[in-house]
């Protein structure tokens, strides 16, 4: 006897922001068909950003990381099927399957499920010590350890690298940083911000080793205690965290036929190569007018909000594709970074004001014109900055570079 | 995780040792004591606090321990128009609200950063704040909110 599948008209597969925001737009433009959310975690959907700041420095309690409370999700009627891995989607009988065995069938598919952090090749399984920054229950567990640890090693000096061990340091932990790469934050920013960050961090006490690897994990009882790098040096480290990127989840997309590769391929509404599946967040290969035009992924809270909008709005028959300028944020001491556009291509930057008052913007050009801003301490340009973004301003250098007058007003003079 | 205590009175080292030693993270600021409003503007950040005899834990401080922002009590309370998307570390401006001025004495003062934010929004009017700025306690009971629409 075959039972038949539990049906959903949306399925939603993930447990961040975009798998929230997907059903939160669906129900504000007043869906009628039934909704369910199925979560790898068994978490309701949480803000992720504060894992490596907020929580992680015991600022704030989980409770307060939902992005809804539970009874939210009860009134809307959105089915939260928790603690569900999905293994397999069949697209043409439209069914996903979750690691138990469980069939739910759909109408429209939302795969909103992000991607698991990148672990450390070469290291022995079940080894204690070895923590990476993507779940509330990595960081429980990371929280559980602290206590008897004095030597922390962090690998990656990208944004979750950094900011862990700017809150780790001010818990008093002696940090190792090993960054592969010349300098700080190389995939996301220009070499000021690099420096910046690098010269912040030193001050901490925190000790970055730039072009460094890591030849070996050291362990005694099944326990972590150090590390050999790639120079033959060997640092102690009861706790080693591992911060170098996310692999995206989408296995069982791929496994299903969906083009993709480093992520799943979407067009503008979010839809993927295959009828009825869509596709958002963190795992989804779109073209970005803001990348030149390139199929990119992008990891952030902005491009998982936004594009689960699109996506509910596809599906509604109301379509307005995704074009919404990125932005970011990192907290670390007391720095707040905001970053407007996206810096990967510029072929200059030009530094407003003075990196040592703490407060100072970068500002990104390609070929003369404004594609992103990275702003520290400086909100203002930050939101003047985008207007700059948006209009692909070309501005004189020498203005740009005199912080004593707002952006706003040199776009205005300029027009 | 590690909890928070502020130290608002002199106290030794060694009681401060203490702390540190079963893992609670200590910020010692043994003048704060004698500035209430000082004190009651940060003790919401703590978990705890420590005292000897200069500060007075008066029930306007015991009041503000509860730092809970407007934006997450309109969150909590199911509306699904308010985005919040940086979750309240004023680096976005999608928890924009409008507060009629008439209640504007019981609000705390904006920041430059809140009101940069907010000039982000074609929709700022005077009346603007941004819900994650202000903290909830008992005088705004009663308060009157507007979500201000998605830019």
């Amino acid at each position: 006897m075959t039972l038949a599948p539990r049906h959903f008209s949306v399925v939603i597969v993930g447990g961040g922001h975009s798998a929230a925001q997907a059903a939160i737009a669906l129900r504000q433009r007043k869906f009628e068909g039934t909704v369910a959310i199925i979560g790898e975690e068994t978490e309701l959907p949480y803000e992720r950003p504060p894992l490596s700041k907020d929580y992680l420095a015991g600022r704030k309690p989980f409770e307060r990381l939902l992005i809804r409370p539970a009874t939210f999700w009860h009134e809307r009627e959105i089915a939260m099927l928790t603690g569900q891995r999905v293994v397999s989607v069949d697209p043409d009988a439209k069914i996903v399957r979750t690691h138990d065995g469980t069939a739910i069938s759909y109408d429209d598919l939302i795969w909103a499920a992000g991607g698991h952090a990148r672990a450390l090749t070469g290291v022995a399984p079940g080894l204690a010590g070895i923590h990476t920054v993507r779940t509330r229950a990595d960081i429980d567990r990371m929280m559980g350890e602290l206590l008897s640890v004095t030597h922390v090693a962090v690998i990656g000096g990208g944004y979750i690298g950094l900011e862990t061990a700017a809150v780790l340091a001010k818990l008093g932990k002696r940090i190792t940083l090993i960054e592969a790469q010349e300098r700080l934050l190389a995939r996301v920013g220009g070499a000021a911000l690099s420096h910046f960050y690098e010269s912040e961090h030193r001050a901490h006490g925190v000790d970055i080793r730039l072009n460094e690897t890591v030849a070996e994990v050291q362990a005694v009882a099944g326990k972590v205690s150090g590390l050999r790098l790639g120079s033959g040096e060997v640092i102690p480290a009861e706790m080693i965290v591992v911060g170098i990127g996310i692999i995206p989840a989408i296995e069982p997309l791929l496994a299903a036929g969906a083009r993709g590769g480093n992520g799943v391929e979407v067009d503008g509404n979010g839809q993927t190569s295959l009828p009825h599946v869509y596709a958002a967040g963190d795992c989804a290969l779109h073209t970005n007018r803001y990348a030149g035009g390139r199929l990119i992924r992008l990891e952030s809270v902005q491009n998982a909000n936004d594009m689960a909008t699109a996506i509910a709005r596809a599906i509604m028959g109301d379509p307005e594709p995704y074009n919404a300028i990125p932005w970011f944020w990192s907290n670390q001491y007391d720095l707040k970074l905001q970053t407007i556009g996206l810096s990967v291509d510029h072929d200059e930057e030009i530094v407003r004001g003075d990196p040592a008052d703490r407060s100072f913007s970068i500002i990104y050009r390609k070929e003369g014109r404004v594609i992103a801003l990275d702003c520290i301490n400086a909100t203002r340009d930050y939101v003047q900055g985008k207007l700059l973004v948006a209009a692909e301003a070309k501005l004189p250098r020498e203005m740009l570079e005199n912080s004593a007058v707002p952006l706003k007003q040199i776009l205005e003079h300029a027009a | 995780m590690a909890p928070r205590v502020l130290v608002s009175d002199e106290l030794s080292e060694t009681a401060v040792q203490i702390f540190r030693d079963r893992g609670v993270e200590v910020d010692f600021q043994p003048k704060l004591g004698k500035d209430k409003d000082k004190l009651a503007e940060i003790i919401g950040k703590y978990d705890g606090l420590a005292i000897r005899s200069a500060t007075k834990a008066t029930e306007k401080i015991i009041e503000a321990t509860d730092g809970l922002s407007l934006m997450e009590v309109i969150r909590d309370d199911g509306v699904d128009e308010l985005l919040a998307l940086c979750g309240g570390c004023c680096s976005c401006a999608t928890c924009h609200v409008y507060i009629d001025q008439d209640q504007d004495a019981r609000l705390p003062p904006m920041s430059e950063d809140e009101s940069d934010l907010l000039d982000s929004s074609s929709h700022r009017e005077d009346s603007s704040r941004l819900s994650c700025q202000i903290t909830i306690d008992d005088r705004l009971d009663g308060l009157r909110v507007t979500i201000a629409p998605e830019d």
